[in-house]
């Protein structure tokens, strides 16, 4: 993205999120959903325009688990970390996805498709074990259904 | 239309009522997050299609979550004088099939889980009609038998997107009558129904209210606590997915009460479908004139804004979320100052849980010495619980409080799927503790549940069966704590590390019994010398554990002897 096209994004951000309460969080999360991520020059742009130093506004962005500093792949696969889903083996999922797509969580695969992450809770526990692909919420996934979801996602089997 | 009277909303009721149960065919397909997840938005696809030319005989509508989540995807279908029936379990490919037989005036008895001929809105009372001899009743059903639904009492049945069918069964009636009101007598009612607060501690909100009221200042706040961080509970999402106006009205109600203006919802950002129809609801209210200036035609003049939460369980804490919405982060701060003294901005402003928000239109629609009489003595009222984990029937449950654990667990959920013996149940989330079976006969109140070593917490129940491990359950917690400790307290930040290294070691058959004294005498410090609740709270688990699953600590630490 060029700087100028960048500057009239932000600044659209910046209007649209003018009433104080919540003001800074709004902005950056509207940020991450456009971009994917919060990219060093957004976040250099925010705190000039703000008046947020810098360094402030990183002790905020890696305060919350939600944002983050850099690109992921096409596909957030998340698992889900509660109660309920580890009770139930989410663990092994974990540790499954890992070995299969051969990265860990919090790493993107080297072609930039998949990303692993995982989550507090979806408070989709009936239906524990629980994944998230995207924005989709899948239910009652195990080690062994994994292959079948992921082809969903153009995963191919090696 | 702008609502200024109540002749206006009984117009607009009119309206609802006619796609509640008009002429046409009623098939509302239960579209929370948990059905989404089971295909429900399939489901309704299809009947979607299947209707294209039906429209002037079937109304096909979106509803909430009806509860019983291990029976999803829920359709309910309204044949107009019949009673409403609910199909459970039902596949896209079945929706043909449901269709024509329901064209023909039947509901297809193996897809029926059960039928309701007649409700109790609190707010109204609707009576759909008799019939349908072989489908069993909902009251019935051992999952719905023994529960009590007040908060849930529209979740599932109304469509949470359409503010006409919320005034359909007596929505905005409550406030209609607060604003007829002195602020005062309010508080007072609420004061008289006992009401305590939802999200764990268990303050009472009347008196919370009127702290805040009597704090002089120009401007006042009244915020809702949407940031349920407590894995393996999801009541909170469940009212904002299904019955978003609720909260909305207890909102208006609770701001009128105290004298605030602008009200703010804390959501997490976990939980995109609440955030959409939190959104949508704001939006209609706004329009139909409840929410802006001038409501219901009075003085009073009120707004809502939405701040999403960016995932940290710690900003659930009230000084921490104020901190957050200030645009800081979300550490929490001593109190005294209480935010009912200096909140937001510095501002007298009362926080209060999704569910507390929830009661307050059934309080006055009831009546503050009703509502009273429901529950338990100073436990007034019901609890939602999310009844998950090792347990054969899954969902949100609602109950007087003082129902005992064993109904919940045996009666509703009806014990373990697996034939394994049901070994505990924790509540409370990480603040809170694992209960065992003998203590299974404990009536569910704030003060049974502390004495047993747990909280209360936000409702959820997460069963455990044999094959659970209780020290790994321990070291679960204890590792989510210990990640979301904000960090600013050393006894928390650093004595649950120590805590999850011995756990750790334990696990690993190398741990002594110095190591189950030492983990107690960390978390007693833990627990004097930390700031906020969750210091305060995140040894609960192991002290729980330590105490009823004690020999489970000793075989490993023996294990590693031999
Ligand atoms: C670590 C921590 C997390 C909390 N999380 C929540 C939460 O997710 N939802 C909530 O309503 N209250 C939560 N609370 C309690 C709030 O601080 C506050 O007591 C509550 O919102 C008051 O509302 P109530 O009186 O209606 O219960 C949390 C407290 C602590 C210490």
């Amino acid at each position: 993205m060029n700087n100028t096209k960048r500057a009239k994004e932000l600044e659209e951000i910046i209007l649209k999120h003018s009433s104080p309460a919540g003001r800074i969080l709004s902005i950056l999360e509207e940020i991450q959903e456009r971009e994917g991520y919060l990219s060093k020059e957004s976040l250099k742009y925010i705190s000039k325009r703000l008046n947020i130093p810098l360094a402030d506004l990183y002790s905020l962005v890696t305060f919350y688990s939600f944002f983050n500093l850099e690109r992921g792949g096409k596909h957030t696969i998340t698992v889900c970390m509660g109660t309920a889903c580890y009770v139930k083996g989410a663990p092994k999922i974990i540790e499954e996805l890992e070995r299969r797509l051969g990265i860990k969580e919090g790493e993107t695969t080297s072609d930039g498709i998949f990303t692993i992450k995982s989550a507090r809770c979806f408070g989709a526990c009936s239906m524990a074990p629980v994944v998230r692909i995207n924005e989709r919420i899948y239910g009652y996934v195990f080690p062994e259904s994994l292959p079948s979801l992921l082809k969903l996602y153009g995963w191919k089997e090696k | 239309m702008k609502i200024r009277s109540l002749e206006d909303l009984e117009e607009i009721a009119h309206r609802g009522i006619q796609k509640i149960k008009g002429e046409k065919i009623r098939i509302a397909v239960g579209l929370g997050t948990c059905g989404i997840a089971t295909g429900a938005d399939y489901v309704y696809t299809y009947f979607e299609n299947a209707i294209k030319d039906l429209t002037e005989r079937v109304f096909l509508t979106k509803v909430g979550c009806f509860g019983y989540c291990s029976e999803e995807p829920l359709v309910k279908v309204t044949i107009p004088g019949k009673p409403l029936t609910i199909l459970s379990k039902v596949n896209p490919e079945e929706t043909e099939e449901i269709l024509r037989a329901v064209l023909s005036g039947e509901i297809p008895d193996k897809k029926a889980l059960c039928k309701i001929e007649e409700w109790n809105h609190i707010t109204e009372y609707m009576v759909y009609g008799k019939g349908l001899a072989n489908i069993p009743s909902y009251s019935d059903l051992p999952f719905f038998r023994g529960q009590l639904k007040l908060v849930l009492r529209n979740a599932g049945l109304i469509n949470p997107e359409d503010l006409e069918e919320y005034i359909a069964i007596g929505g905005y009636k409550s406030l209609h009558k607060a604003l007829n009101m002195k602020p005062e007598e309010v508080i007072e009612e609420v004061k008289r129904a006992g009401l305590r607060g939802r999200g764990g501690a268990g303050f009472p909100t009347g008196l919370k209210w009127e702290i805040t009221a009597k704090n002089e200042s120009d401007e006042k706040y009244v915020i809702c606590n949407a940031d349920e961080g407590d894995p393996g509970a999801y009541m909170n999402r469940n009212e904002l997915e299904s019955d978003p106006h609720a909260v909305i009205e207890g909102m208006i109600i609770g701001g009128y009460a105290i004298g605030a203006k602008e009200g703010i919802i804390y959501i997490r950002a976990e939980y995109p479908l609440a955030i959409k129809r939190i959104e949508t609801a704001i939006k209609q209210a706004r329009e139909y004139g409840l929410l802006g200036e001038n409501i219901f035609g009075s003085n009073f003049s009120f707004d809502i804004k939405i701040v999403k939460g960016a995932g940290a369980f710690v900003c659930g804490e009230e000084t921490a979320m104020i901190a957050s919405i200030e645009g800081k982060t979300g550490r929490p701060r001593p109190r005294p100052p209480f935010p009912a003294e200096k909140g937001l901005w510095g501002k007298p402003t009362s926080i209060n849980n999704v569910e507390t928000w929830c009661n307050i239109p059934i309080i006055l629609a009831m009546g503050g010495e009703r509502f009273s009489k429901v529950g338990k003595e100073n436990n007034a009222g019901t609890k939602v619980f999310s009844l998950v984990g090792e347990v054969k029937r899954i969902g949100l449950v609602e109950v007087p409080l003082g129902t005992k654990l064993k109904t919940i667990v045996h009666d509703i959920g009806g014990g373990s799927p697996s034939g394994l013996k049901v070994k505990a149940v924790q509540i409370g989330g990480p603040s809170g503790g694992c209960i065992p079976e003998e203590g299974f006969d404990t009536p569910i109140d704030y003060e049974s549940l502390r004495d047993l070593g747990t909280i209360m917490g936000s409702g959820g129940m997460v069963v455990m069966s044999e094959k659970t491990s209780m020290v790994e359950t321990a070291l679960f917690f204890i590792g989510f704590t210990s990640e979301e400790s904000c960090g600013k307290c050393t006894p928390c930040r650093e004595g649950l590390k120590q805590m999850l290294h011995i756990l750790h070691k334990i696990l690993s058959r190398r741990g002594s019994e110095e190591d189950l004294k030492l983990l107690e005498e960390l978390s007693m410090t833990i627990q004097t010398t930390s700031l906020c609740g969750l210091g305060k709270t995140a040894p609960n688990p192991v002290l729980t554990t330590l105490r009823y699953f004690r020999e489970e600590y000793e075989g490993l630490i023996n294990d590693g002897k031999d």
